[in-house]
């Protein structure tokens, strides 16, 4: 199954502050953890997720630090802050209603079709 | 692996490396934390069973072509864009073409500048009929800016409509209200606030009419700082050709003071103003260093500065005499140091570390805000003695806006450096204090004037 640009694009900001949730992580990481809790559905073009976590630390919803170890190469991990917390609990809300509405959607399809009338849009 | 495989691979991770570097937009951390990225992708790859060479094609496909890759880097990062802004058309082939048609067109508006500060005197206002000029100076100047950068980003019909608007009700209220004598304070308070309003409305087109977006914001901050700069060249170049010519035809006999003073001077200056924001335009990259620099020089001179007074004040023991022109003084220290803030704000990396430079920027702040409490309380004093009047009136504003803005920039900054809180933050409260300016200084052109009786 193909994930169109435009789902990917808006899913990616919960998703990454989801994963920085559950602790501090690494580009690679990040995105091989993506691409295992997707399933494999999800795919990004790997160097796009850098601009990504560039505006989530400056927005202020992640800080970064470089981690050098003794002899190795230097990797840049990324933390969520109080900030981005805040603004993954707010994505959620919305992707929660987002979902309840398809589903309302989903299940009123699997009945025998009625029009939908204006005011009926409102929900489900 | 065999040792020549590995080898090979390093030089290939090398070669893509220097590749990436050359782009603009990617800095060298970026550069790190791509390559990280790359040998954690050859890593798996290698182990899953592929030989390394066969890992590092699919590794690097899989990174997403380096053109898409700067483009969104320098998406992210206005600021590095800022060296290569191509806010209207991407593409670099046309560069040349319309680099030309640029300089056709700012020279045609420079040379509007120039002519349109002249039409009045040859209708026969004299230039020295200050109040005449005193109210419109600006417009000649601001017009043929905003005409260039309505076609430099080539704005939509509507857009032009509601700016050319804005610049009508400003021209209108300052030669409509009945303040016929040039020493009137608001008339004076009017004309010095004029420029600033008119120059936030060519902000709006500079922005491409994205006003806003705080990006685009940031940018036009940074496009004023270096204005400035520009234009204070020009100044001293300007001065230098003005004082040869003076010497020179002195020393022939002939007088050339007149056509100085009344052709040279304020026909250059308003061609200076096009041709400043011109030079900002097409030189970004030259220029580009001079910002951090001269913050970086005057942000300790100025703390020096204010400590100094501060210490002085305590010794003294003097309140401030308040004076009018030395309450403009505070307010123009004030000014001052906002300029540095925003200056070093706009070249400022946001997602550097906090160092002493951030420090020594909240020592500033700090001292400024204790001054200016000092004159505020002196303000106060001197209105409850002898009442509002426009002058003071202006004064206090200014101030308890100045200090609100810089109050939450301390407060911001010092949750910077505690780490609390991103740079960003602060990035974002000034662009957005820019609306505090435009309002406060429509409302001196148009409020003031019928609020003082237009005296």
């Amino acid at each position: 199954m193909h994930i169109t640009k435009d789902l990917v694009a808006a899913s990616a900001t919960p998703l990454v502050l989801g994963i920085l949730a559950e602790g501090q992580s690494y580009g690679y990481a990040i995105l091989k953890q993506v691409n295992d809790l997707s399933g494999g559905h999800l795919e990004w073009t790997d160097g796009l997720l850098y601009p990504l976590l560039h505006r989530l630390e400056r927005l202020g919803h992640v800080q970064s630090s470089w981690d050098s170890p003794p002899g190795g190469r230097r990797r840049k991990y990324y933390q969520i802050t109080d900030q981005g917390r805040a603004e993954l609990a707010e994505q959620r809300a919305q992707w929660a209603a987002v979902v309840e509405t398809l589903r309302g959607v989903w299940n009123a399809g699997a009945a025998p079709l009625r029009p939908i009338t204006a005011p009926g849009w409102g929900m489900a | 692996m065999s040792v020549d495989s590995d080898e090979n691979l390093e030089s290939q991770i090398a070669e893509w490396r220097a590749y990436v570097r050359k782009r603009r937009t990617l800095h060298q951390p970026d550069a790190d934390e791509l390559e990280d990225h790359l040998r954690g992708r050859i890593a798996d790859l290698t182990a899953a069973g592929l030989r390394p060479d066969e890992a590092f094609l699919i590794a690097v496909k899989r990174m997403g072509s380096l053109d898409e890759l700067s483009r969104e880097f320098a998406r992210e990062h206005s600021d590095r864009l800022w060296k290569q802004l191509v806010l209207t058309g991407d593409d670099g082939a046309a560069a040349t073409g319309g680099d030309r048609r640029d300089l056709k067109v700012m020279i045609a508006c420079a040379a509007a500048a120039a002519l349109a500060i002249k039409v009045p005197n040859l209708l026969g206002v004299s230039i020295d009929d200050s109040a005449f000029y005193l109210r419109n100076f600006s417009l000649f100047a601001l017009v043929p800016l905003l005409v260039y950068f309505a076609w430099r980003r080539q704005l939509k019909p509507a857009m032009i409509a509601v700016l050319v608007a804005l610049f009508g009700v400003g021209a209108v209220a300052i030669n409509a209200y009945p303040m016929d004598d040039a020493e009137a304070h608001t008339l004076v308070l009017a004309a010095i606030h004029l420029p600033l309003a008119l120059w936030l409305v060519v902000g709006v087109a500079y922005a491409g009419g994205q006003w806003r977006s705080q990006q685009r914001r940031m940018d036009f901050i940074r496009f004023t700082g270096e204005w400035l700069i520009y234009f204070a060249l020009l100044g001293l170049g300007g001065g230098v050709l003005l004082g040869i010519i003076g010497g020179t035809f002195n020393a022939i006999g002939l007088d050339p003071e007149q056509v100085i003073s009344e052709w040279l001077l304020p026909c250059g200056a308003a061609a200076a103003v096009v041709v400043a924001a011109w030079l900002v335009e097409a030189k970004q990259s030259v220029i580009e260093n001079m910002a951090p620099v001269l913050t970086k020089v005057f942000t300790p001179l100025f703390t020096a500065t204010l400590l100094t007074l501060l210490g002085a004040i305590i010794v003294a023991s003097n309140g401030i005499d308040v004076d009018r022109d030395v309450l403009i003084l505070f307010d123009l220290l004030l000014v001052v140091v906002l300029g540095l803030v925003l200056y070093s704000v706009s070249a400022r990396d946001a997602a550097a570390r906090p160092g002493l430079f951030d420090k020594l920027q909240l020592a500033l702040v700090v001292s400024a805000l204790l001054v200016d409490v000092l004159v505020l309380a002196a303000i106060l004093t001197r209105i409850t003695e002898f009442g509002f009047t426009a002058n003071k009136t202006a004064a206090l504003g200014e101030n308890l806006i100045l200090l609100a803005n810089l109050g939450w920039s301390a407060w911001l900054l010092l949750g910077f450096l505690r780490g609390r809180r991103a740079f960003g933050v602060l990035e974002r409260w000034q662009t957005r204090y820019l609306l505090v300016y435009a309002a406060w200084a429509w409302i001196v052109v148009l409020v003031f004037p019928p609020l003082f009786d237009f005296v």
